[in-house]
């Protein structure tokens, strides 16, 4: 057992997958000698080459295109979009390219390619380093996309997603990259297309993925010292979602309230109101409510604790759930 | 005319050498045949080819033609959603896919049948595409060729990727990236340009420069000539007779053994002609003349090569008649398959989309053959 955080996980899976598989490259914008923005490839390059940990061109769509050659070849590219806000311009060989060959091909073009995508705000940065644009991926058919929120799913997910046969956007919540948690790295990992009760609780359940599940672990906190007991489910995998636990839980409170930062409309928020409502119609005491970003665009970091949902918007949606 | 119109025309003549067949005004223009089928020679590219090599040259752009024309007629007959005419670019197409070696791999645009065709793909496997049948119904790893790229220019960026593959594994082999005039403007194939030079990738860019991206003329995608792009990216850009056969399978043979040597990526404008509309769907007469047409008729890739072989004597009538009767017979076989073909089941939509299918992508293919068996019986 290690105390990791999260940043470091992800490193350390990282050099594990590179390690078990030498067909794994990773691609990337300042990756190599710098180790990435955030560091999470530090050390990587120097290790295992430049053929390796590969220092790309600045160009978004040139690193997803090329990766799709690569994985044509027989490769498993990892490539790193630095921030979230810079992935659109490869979002048309992502949207078109990646998600579609496997099933264009019949199954003969596979495309295990990974897509690590830093996520979120809440670390006060300029324009476009702050979005949460998961829903694009989730809404894209051939894409499997999760979000990770602990050191151990961090260090477990990203080797379990770069041996996945299929792509994976893998977002990680960038504001928690230097949290800590504990990561037996002789365990057993839990499934990577799984959601997790994380606490359990009996008035409400609350689900989050990414940075939002500390959110509602510290919203469950607050809640249980006036009383209230909160039953936190952290999603983990946005596209397939596994909610079966979800309706599981749900059927017990009737209530159900889903936080993420993106934006409320057409959110991952609305596909999961909408399935809670078809399996659990007769078990809710009340609608599902959703806690997320407003919908404008990402504002100025003086105005995001205003944006971002925070444990007392959460505790909102709890008392508008339990006065229903 | 105002001076920016005079100095785009002196930068760019739109079609160069238009109204004169044999398109003089381009000294960089690498020709082996003339219009005429006159063989002639060129410095830097020799060909050596023998009579047999010749023939079947001659064999496989009349039978592309011969398709070519069986799938419009299937088209308009409502046997084929759309068809993507090459009339016009048998050549370029052919003598870039002959070009190619065992091991090496293509990734062709939705217009290279010829290229298909020289890499062994059943001619049906391209029909089953355009009659909604499936994405292309070859195996693109067994044929070395990938499936069709509908988006413009995303495939140059996969066979730049393929290349640095090849690089890794020690391969002495070569992508070769097919684009045309109008995919020169996206900014993937700027990348993947950018790419290839950077990390010297064996990858060949070949450019039909078919005069038209469906209406737009070349002088809105380019106010210098295509092949002197590749300067500004740091490897050699050549300019080729595409409607001249050998010319293109050398120029192509030349670029392609030097990325197989490491010696990096070669741009080439295979500078051509859409004689035919861009889709089924297209009608040119509303963006082109007629005389622009009939200048091309004049540099026919396929008549040249028959002049010269005739000239020759390399072939004669009896050959050319067999060829006819063969691309007759191709067509037929393109045809009764082609009505024959099957419709998919639609279950098959939900089979592959995945390597590992999910839980929520099962659960709709089972409910969707729940809902059509409550109609069986009613």
């Amino acid at each position: 057992m290690q105390t990791l955080t999260i940043g470091k996980a992800l490193n350390l899976g990282l050099r594990k997958a590179m390690e078990d598989d030498g067909k794994v490259v990773l691609m990337g914008e300042d990756i190599g000698k710098l180790g990435g923005v955030f560091r999470i490839t530090d050390g990587l390059q120097k290790d295992f080459g430049e053929a390796r940990v590969v220092d790309t061109p600045l160009a978004e769509a040139g690193i997803l295109g090329t990766a799709v050659g690569l994985a044509m070849r027989g490769y498993r590219p990892v490539c790193e979009i630095q921030f979230d806000g810079f992935v659109f311009p490869a979002y048309n060989q992502i949207v078109t390219q990646v998600a579609k060959i496997h099933a264009r091909s019949r199954g003969k073009l596979p495309m295990p390619i990974v897509i690590r995508i830093p996520f979120g705000g809440g670390i006060g940065a300029v324009e476009h380093h702050s979005e949460s644009p998961e829903a694009y991926f989730a809404h894209t058919a051939g894409l499997k996309v999760v979000a990770v929120s602990t050191p151990a799913d961090a260090y477990w997910g990203i080797q379990q997603a770069i041996a996945a046969p299929d792509p994976v956007v893998f977002f990680e919540p960038k504001r928690r990259y230097w949290e800590k948690g504990e990561v037996d790295t002789d365990g057993t990992p839990d499934p990577l297309f799984g959601s997790r009760v994380v606490r359990g609780g009996d008035d409400v359940t609350v689900l989050a993925y990414g940075p939002m599940v500390k959110t509602a672990l510290q919203a469950a906190d607050a809640a249980a010292e006036e009383g209230r007991s909160l039953e936190v489910v952290d999603l983990r995998t946005l596209s397939p979602l596994d909610l079966d636990p979800v309706y599981e839980s749900v059927r017990r409170t009737g209530r159900c309230v889903v936080v993420h930062e993106a934006p409320v409309t057409l959110g991952l928020g609305a596909e999961i109101a909408a399935r809670v409502t078809e399996h659990c119609f007769h078990s809710l005491e009340a609608p599902v409510l959703r806690v997320g970003g407003y919908d404008t665009p990402y504002p100025p970091s003086k105005m995001e604790e205003d944006y971002l949902p925070d444990l007392d918007r959460v505790l909102d949606a709890v008392d508008r759930a339990m006065g229903f | 005319m105002t001076a920016l119109q005079q100095k785009t025309t002196e930068v760019v003549d739109p079609v160069p050498g238009a109204g004169a067949p044999h398109l003089p005004d381009q000294p960089d223009l690498v020709q082996l045949l003339t219009p005429e089928g006159e063989r002639v020679e060129h410095p830097d590219y020799r060909l050596d080819i023998s009579d047999d090599e010749l023939r079947g040259l001659y064999r496989d752009l009349a039978l592309v033609r011969r398709w070519d024309a069986e799938a419009t007629a299937l088209q308009r007959q409502g046997e084929l959603g759309i068809w993507a005419s090459l009339l016009g670019q048998e050549a370029a197409q052919v003598g870039a896919g002959r070009a190619l070696v065992d091991g090496d791999m293509a990734f062709p645009t939705y217009r290279e049948h010829g290229v298909a065709w020289t890499r062994g793909v059943d001619p049906l496997h391209v029909m089953s595409l355009f009659r909604g049948v499936d994405q292309g119904g070859w195996d693109p790893v067994a044929r070395s060729f990938n499936l069709y790229t509908v988006v413009i220019g995303a495939q140059t960026l996969h066979a730049t990727g393929y290349a640095m593959g090849l690089q890794r594994d020690g391969a002495e082999n070569a992508a070769l990236a097919f684009l045309g005039d109008g995919a020169t403007s996206q900014g993937e194939v700027n990348e993947a340009m950018i790419w290839a030079a950077t990390f010297a990738a064996p990858v060949v860019f070949f450019c039909q420069n078919n005069q038209y991206a469906i209406s737009v003329p070349i002088e809105r995608q380019s106010r210098v000539p295509l092949y002197q792009r590749a300067a500004g990216f740091g490897f050699p850009g050549v300019r080729v007779d595409g409607n001249d056969v050998l010319a293109v399978l050398a120029v192509t043979r030349a670029a392609l053994a030097a990325a197989r040597e490491g010696s990096g990526p070669t741009f080439i404008e295979a500078f051509t002609y859409r004689m035919g509309a861009h889709t089924t769907s297209d009608d040119p007469t509303r963006y082109r003349l007629a005389g622009e047409l009939e200048e091309w008729k004049l540099r026919d890739p396929i008549a040249r090569l028959k002049a010269h072989l005739s000239r020759t004597g390399i072939a004669g009538p009896e050959f050319f008649a067999a060829v006819d009767v063969e691309g007759d017979e191709l067509a037929a076989r393109i045809r009764k398959g082609t009505l024959e073909m099957p419709d998919p089941a639609g279950t098959e939509m939900f089979d592959h989309v995945f390597a590992e299918q999910t839980p929520e992508l099962a659960q709709q293919r089972a409910e969707f053959v729940e809902y059509h068996a409550s109609f069986e019986g009613n």
